[in-house]
C-alpha cells in the first residue's frame, strides 16, 4: 500500500506537551515536513522561545535552542553569521515575539539577516494562564482582561506582519490559518517559501500563523476553530504582504 | 475490501476530534474506552468508506494517524 500521510521524520517520537487540540502540533508538522522536503533538515538549527513552545527542543529533530524571552532572532542572527551554511529557523508565539521580543524581530529584519520567523500567533498568554497579549482582540476575555480588552486602556491589538512587510530587509511575509484543511495546505506553502527565502540567500522571511488556544479561549478544539474564523481572521486578514522574485 | 487503511498511534491520541470534525465522510469517532492517559481515542467506524484523502492526519496536531491506499 502507499502512505498518504505518516508523522514526519523531522519530529521525535515524544509526546507533544501542548494541549489536546490545540495548533501548535499542526505548525511544528508543517515545519518540519518542509525541513525534509527542501533537504534542508540534515543542517537546520531552530530557535525556540519561551512560551508554550519553549518544549519545541523535545520535538524536533534537529538541533534546537531555548532563547532567553524574546530573544530568539538574536540567536539566530548568531547562529547563522557563524555557521552561514546552517539552515536557521525561530519559532516563536505572540507573547514571545509580538511583546518582550518586538525590538528583536523589527531588528533582525531590519538587518535583513537570512534566518526565518514562524510567528504563531493565538491573540493571548497560554503557557502562563491565558492573559491578554499585545495580540489580543478588543473585547476578548483574558485572565487579566475578564470583561474583555479594553481599547481605550489597552489600544488596539498589534499587526505583526504589516509590520514587518514594512521593512527592507524583509523579504517574504505571508499571514495564514490553521482554521480548515485548505488554510492549513496554504500555511505549508507558506512556509516553503519563507524557507526557500532563506535557502537562496534572499533575506529575512516571517510567516504569522494564526493558531487557537481552545484551553484559555474556553472553546472545545472544533469550537476554537469557528471562534479564530469568526474573530480573529477579520481583524488579522490572510494574505501575503511581500514576496520575492 | 477496504482500499484504505488508517493506523491510530492510540496512546499519544488525545481526543481533541480535529479528525472527526474534519473528516469529509464523517468515519471517525471516539473510541469508548480511554488510553492510558485517560483520553478517549479515535477510531474508524467504517473503513471501506475511507477514501485516503489525508484529512484527519493533516489536521492531527498530534500527528498520530498514518493513512495508506492501494
Amino acid at each position: 500500500m502507499a502512505v498518504v500521510y505518516k508523522k514526519s521524520p523531522a519530529l521525535t517520537d515524544a509526546p507533544l506537551s501542548f494541549c489536546p487540540g490545540c495548533t501548535h502540533g499542526i505548525i511544528h508538522k508543517l515545519v518540519a515536513e518542509n525541513l525534509v522536503e527542501l533537504g534542508v533538515f540534515d543542517r537546520a538549527v531552530g530557535v525556540a522561545p519561551v512560551g508554550c513552545a519553549a518544549l519545541s527542543d523535545y520535538f524536533f529533530a534537529c538541533d534546537m535552542y531555548v532563547a532567553a524571552h524574546g530573544r530568539a532572532p538574536a540567536v539566530a542572527t548568531g547562529q547563522k553569521r557563524v555557521h552561514p551554511d546552517n539552515f536557521v529557523f525561530t519559532y516563536q508565539g505572540d507573547g514571545d515575539l509580538a511583546s518582550i521580543g518586538t525590538a528583536e524581530v523589527v531588528h533582525a529584519a531590519h538587518r535583513g539577516e537570512k534566518i526565518s520567523t514562524i510567528f504563531v500567533n493565538n491573540a493571548i498568554y497560554g503557557m502562563t494562564g491565558g492573559q491578554m497579549a499585545p495580540t489580543t482582540l478588543v473585547g476578548q476575555k483574558a485572565s487579566t482582561a475578564p470583561y474583555g480588552r479594553s481599547e481605550e486602556h489597552c489600544g488596539k491589538p498589534i499587526r505583526i506582519a504589516e509590520m514587518i512587510a514594512t521593512i527592507e530587509g524583509a523579504k517574504f511575509v505571508e499571514r495564514v490559518s490553521t482554521d480548515t484543511p485548505a488554510n492549513v495546505r496554504k500555511a505549508k506553502k507558506a512556509i516553503r517559501r519563507a524557507f526557500e527565502c532563506q535557502i537562496q540567500g534572499k533575506g529575512y522571511a516571517l510567516v504569522e500563523v494564526l493558531s487557537t488556544c481552545p484551553t484559555n479561549w474556553g472553546y472545545t478544539p472544533a469550537g476554537a476553530m469557528t471562534w479564530l474564523q469568526e474573530n480573529m481572521i477579520p481583524y488579522y486578514p490572510l494574505g501575503n504582504f511581500k514576496d520575492f522574485e | 475490501m477496504a482500499k484504505a487503511k488508517l493506523t491510530f498511534d492510540t496512546e499519544k491520541c488525545k481526543g481533541c476530534e480535529l479528525c472527526v470534525t474534519f473528516c469529509p465522510k464523517k468515519i471517525l469517532v471516539l473510541d469508548s474506552e480511554t488510553n492510558a492517559k485517560g483520553y478517549y481515542p479515535v477510531t474508524v467506524t467504517d473503513i471501506d468508506e475511507c477514501i485516503a484523502c489525508g484529512t484527519c492526519a493533516i489536521m492531527c496536531p498530534d500527528s498520530i494517524i498514518t493513512v495508506e491506499k492501494e
